[in-house]
């Protein structure tokens, strides 16, 4: 792409970013500020993902970008060509080739490796913002691990509903330090979190804060000792590929009520076809 | 019927783009319209764009505004992107308002002043009864013959001649550290005068209007005064370090706004007039009122003064101003959301079969 | 136990003009309840406000001991020493209990908050314990699970003091713990401090400006004027036989009130 540097971003800007992400990386969970630029799609529609990857990729990168674990929704492809435009780099859709994977609201069904980077995308990177609006406070209380709050909101659930009713972006303690926002990915993904051998990049362009769990650390979503974490999934296998384990997207396919169940992560349910064709629920 | 698996993601955005493209240029029985037209008889458009987008360049304002198709916040987030591929080579010195070549300057607090009062190109006192000649385009008979000003006369600050009698309360100086800058550094909270400036300037229009609005009608009063509004060009100087002497790169166009608000002093000061700022680009009178008045009321907690009101609530205003930031979260909420709503789904569809198991039907024994 | 759980030393506050505090000295021992009376504007309340440490002398200092016997300057402290000591080993009754309560939170989880920021994390046994706590301060707790706004004022101020109870605090700053609610509420209320106080060994510095509140309360009592303290000593010694004619004006118009 003429007049741009590799990947749209100048290399000062790229620098400045990748200062944050060391930063991010030496505090799991602790989220660190950063001048975030204008890009040329709109805040809250990936613009800190956006910021993360460009930052982080080289020429030889292969990168995937998913939205909702599908390639192919408009705003994943938007940004695909964005960098296919931008950076020339090679485009993916299987999971398992990818090297850079920028998601918006999910994690890969596929466990990640360790030369693997998925790159999450953020609207709202404080845990506390729906508790307490006010940045300067709750800057004070991640500051003195403050997070009685958070644990009154899960209380109050419980005394309400009987168990705790968030479904997604589910708050976790990173490191056993750091109350953080998962992004909006489903509660059912939060486990996968956990220990995940690849390095997670979290940015939140609007926000302008970027925040990072390392290889290999500890995310554990809150709860009471008497009220453990328990995931949530439609009780169906996926009708085209049959997984009982997988993440699943309902859609309506009459007015009469008639639906039926598919895996949200397309490359997941494709491979899983391929692999075994004929094996439809 | 089976499930095929929805693609054409990139088919689609392609003929959105398309389509779009054919409804911006719109019938071609109809004369394009030109950059350089819409720079000139859009001047106002021009102008806010210039100031949301952040960057003084009405040739470039222009082009967003036509690619826009007149969409002032979509025309502002061009600039706004296009600014940031922009290098940076220098920083300018401080502009000098009080050199402004005026073509505008009212001030309400006194009857006559040195410089007097002059009206300039205003809408103020026209009646806004549609005009059915502007439908027809036409050319106008010659402006009368003006006679040359003489020397331009002096122009002092109005809010100077308040100084001089020591009725201004003195302003923390920002002397001694150089002013943040809003397109580098993330903004926190507290935050300093000058950052709040920087980002009142570049704010939505209509939410400064709004919120000055709401302190004149009680939340949170200041009894404001319209000190002076100036309006006209001034110069662009950088002091390059070659040179070590400053140097004019070119003029731009400022709207100044000082609101003089009442103070009514507290145990440590005598009571005394506070100023509320207001600063934008081009002709902008309602943007700079507004962000005059809004201003004073963010100095409320530094001038001792209960928060009560929203316009007082830095945090609050400033989170929220940003009309880039605004639109584009805002209207995120079009884009897919199914995956969590899918688990919104699968927790009510559980609580209530919950309940239901709970509580007895009708008709059916407990 | 004979060292002070709390210090003030020479304290001097200043507003342009007014002096808020001037030269101010006292000392807090632990299970004592000590009550600070005035009119409005003696600086009982700028008092209140700089013991607590939420507003700084201009001059000397306020010494507080911690559960190690460790004695440290409440100004110097770090802000988050002094944060965490409001959840802990101090507590803070407002006079407008909904300056401390949550009111959108249930009156169960306004009682388990400060146990939760310390870890409790047992659903069961926070539920419990604060059902104990509600049952202490004679709130029904079958409304554990109810939301502050259907409390009256009363209640509310009952269960603003088993939320500031709940991490068993040492030292509880009061003020005017009493102050807008109707005399019945306000008896029986008093009552229940006097005998929680008791059980609990707290203590206590109280503000107010209801002699008789003081009288009920408080083994000692400072009396203050235009931010200075013109008399202290015992409570029913004071207000028996007050020395200053300050305090003997004060102690006259109640009784004719």
């Amino acid at each position: 792409m003429n007049g741009y540097n590799f990947a749209y971003l100048d290399e000062p800007t790229k620098r400045m970013i990748r200062r944050a992400i060391l930063k991010a990386v030496s505090i799991p969970g602790h989220q660190v500020p950063f001048g975030a630029r204008e890009m040329p799609l709109p805040y809250g529609w990936g613009t800190g993902g956006i910021q993360v990857t460009a930052a982080i990729l080289g020429p030889e990168d292969v990168l995937k970008v998913i939205d909702q674990g599908a390639d192919d929704t408009t705003n994943a492809v938007s940004i695909r060509r964005f960098f296919a435009r931008t950076a020339g780099v090679e485009t993916t859709t299987h999971t398992a080739e990818a090297s850079v994977i920028q998601t918006r609201h999910r994690i890969p069904e596929m466990p990640l490796r360790a030369d693997q980077i998925l790159v999450y995308q953020v609207p709202l990177p404080e845990p506390l913002a729906k508790l307490e609006p006010s940045r300067a406070e709750t800057r004070q209380m991640h500051a003195l691990a403050d997070y009685g709050l958070m644990h009154v909101k899960l209380y109050e659930d419980i005394a309400r509903f009987g168990h705790v009713a968030i479904s997604y972006d589910y708050p976790v303690m990173v490191n056993g330090r750091y109350l953080m926002s998962p992004s909006p990915i489903p509660a059912f993904d939060t486990p996968k979190m956990n220990r995940m051998a690849a390095l997670q990049l979290f940015g939140a362009g609007r926000e302008k804060r970027i925040y990072a769990v390392p290889p290999f650390t500890t995310v554990r979503p809150l709860d009471f000792e008497d009220h453990p974490f328990k995931l949530v999934r439609a009780p169906h296998a996926c009708t085209l590929c049959g997984a009982r384990d997988s993440y699943l997207d309902e859609v309506v396919t009459d007015d009469r009520g008639g639906r039926i169940f598919v895996c949200s992560d397309t490359d997941y349910c494709e491979g899983r076809r391929d692999a075994a064709p004929g094996e439809a629920a | 019927m089976a499930y095929v698996a929805v693609k054409g993601g990139e088919r689609a955005i392609d003929a959105a783009h398309d389509w779009l493209a054919r409804n911006r240029r719109g019938p071609v029985s109809v004369a394009e319209v030109g950059t350089d037209q819409i720079a000139t008889q859009l001047g106002r458009a021009v102008d806010r764009v210039m100031a949301e987008g952040s960057c003084y360049d009405p040739a470039l304002a222009a082009l967003a505004i036509k690619q826009a198709q007149g969409d002032l916040i979509e025309a502002a987030f061009l600039l706004r992107a296009y600014r940031t591929t922009l290098p940076r080579f220098a920083s300018s010195l401080p502009v000098e308002t009080g050199a402004m070549h005026i073509r505008r300057r009212i001030s309400a607090i006194y009857k006559d002043l040195p410089g007097g009062q002059m009206l300039g190109p205003t809408y103020d006192y026209t009646h806004r009864l549609l005009d059915f000649a502007l439908e027809a385009e036409s050319d106008l008979p010659p402006a009368p013959a003006r006679p040359a000003p003489a020397a331009i006369e002096p122009t002092p600050r109005v809010l100077d001649l308040l100084r001089e009698e020591g009725l201004m309360g003195a302003e923390e100086p920002g002397g001694h550290a150089p002013p943040g800058d809003l397109t580098r550094e993330p903004l926190a909270f507290p935050a300093g005068r000058d950052l709040r400036l920087q980002s009142l300037a570049r704010g939505d229009e209509g939410f400064l209007l709004a919120l000055g609005y709401s302190t004149q009608r009680g939340y949170g009063n200041n009894h404001p005064f319209v000190g002076e509004i100036r309006m006209g060009d001034v110069a662009v100087e950088i002091e390059p370090p070659e040179l070590g002497f400053p140097i004019e790169i070119g003029r731009i166009t400022l709207t100044e706004c000082e609101m003089v608000n009442q103070f009514a002093g507290s145990k440590t000061e005598p009571p005394q007039f506070t100023r509320g700022y207001g600063l934008t680009f081009g002709h902008g009178e309602r943007k700079a009122m507004g962000m005059a008045l809004v201003d004073r009321a963010l100095r409320a907690a530094e001038l001792g003064e209960d928060v009560t009101a929203p316009a007082q609530d830095i945090e609050f205003v400033l989170s929220h101003s940003d009309n880039i930031e605004a639109t584009g979260f805002v209207e995120h909420l079009k884009l897919p959301h199914y995956v969590d709503f899918q688990s919104e789904l699968e927790t009510i569809r559980t609580m209530r079969r919950t309940a239901e198991a709970a509580t007895p039907q009708e008709g059916e024994p407990a | 136990m004979t060292v002070p759980l709390l210090e003030a030393h020479e304290l001097d506050l200043r507003f342009g003009a007014i002096r808020a505090l001037d030269r101010v000295n006292l000392s807090l021992w632990p299970g004592e309840v000590l009550a600070i009376v005035g009119e409005s504007g003696s600086g009982k309340s700028s008092l209140l406000h700089v013991l607590s440490g939420q507003g700084a002398p201009d001059a000397g200092r306020v010494l507080y001991r911690d559960p190690a016997g460790a004695q440290h300057d409440v100004h110097a402290m770090p802000a988050p020493h002094l944060r965490a000591l409001h959840r802990s080993d101090w507590g803070f009754v407002h006079q407008n209990p909904r300056d401390a309560l949550r009111m959108t939170v249930s009156a169960g989880g306004n009682v388990g908050e400060r146990l939760m920021a310390q870890g409790a994390r047992h659903y069961g046994d926070i539920r419990e314990i604060a059902t104990d706590w509600l049952r202490q301060v004679e709130i029904d707790p079958s409304r554990i699970d109810d939301l502050p706004r259907t409390f009256s004022g009363g209640m509310l101020q009952r269960l603003q003091i088993a939320r500031t109870l709940a991490t068993h605090p040492r030292l509880v700053f009061m003020d005017e713990p009493t102050g807008g609610l109707d005399v019945s509420v306000q008896a029986r209320l008093l009552d229940l401090i006097r005998s929680l106080v008791s059980r609990l060994g707290l203590a206590v510095l109280l503000v107010t400006h209801d002699i008789a509140v003081a009288r009920l309360l408080a083994g000692r009592i400072i009396v203050m004027r235009r931010g200075q303290v013109v008399e202290t000593g015992l409570t029913d010694q004071v207000l028996d036989d007050p020395q200053h004619p300050y305090t003997q004006l004060l102690v006259s118009s109640v009784l004719q009130a």
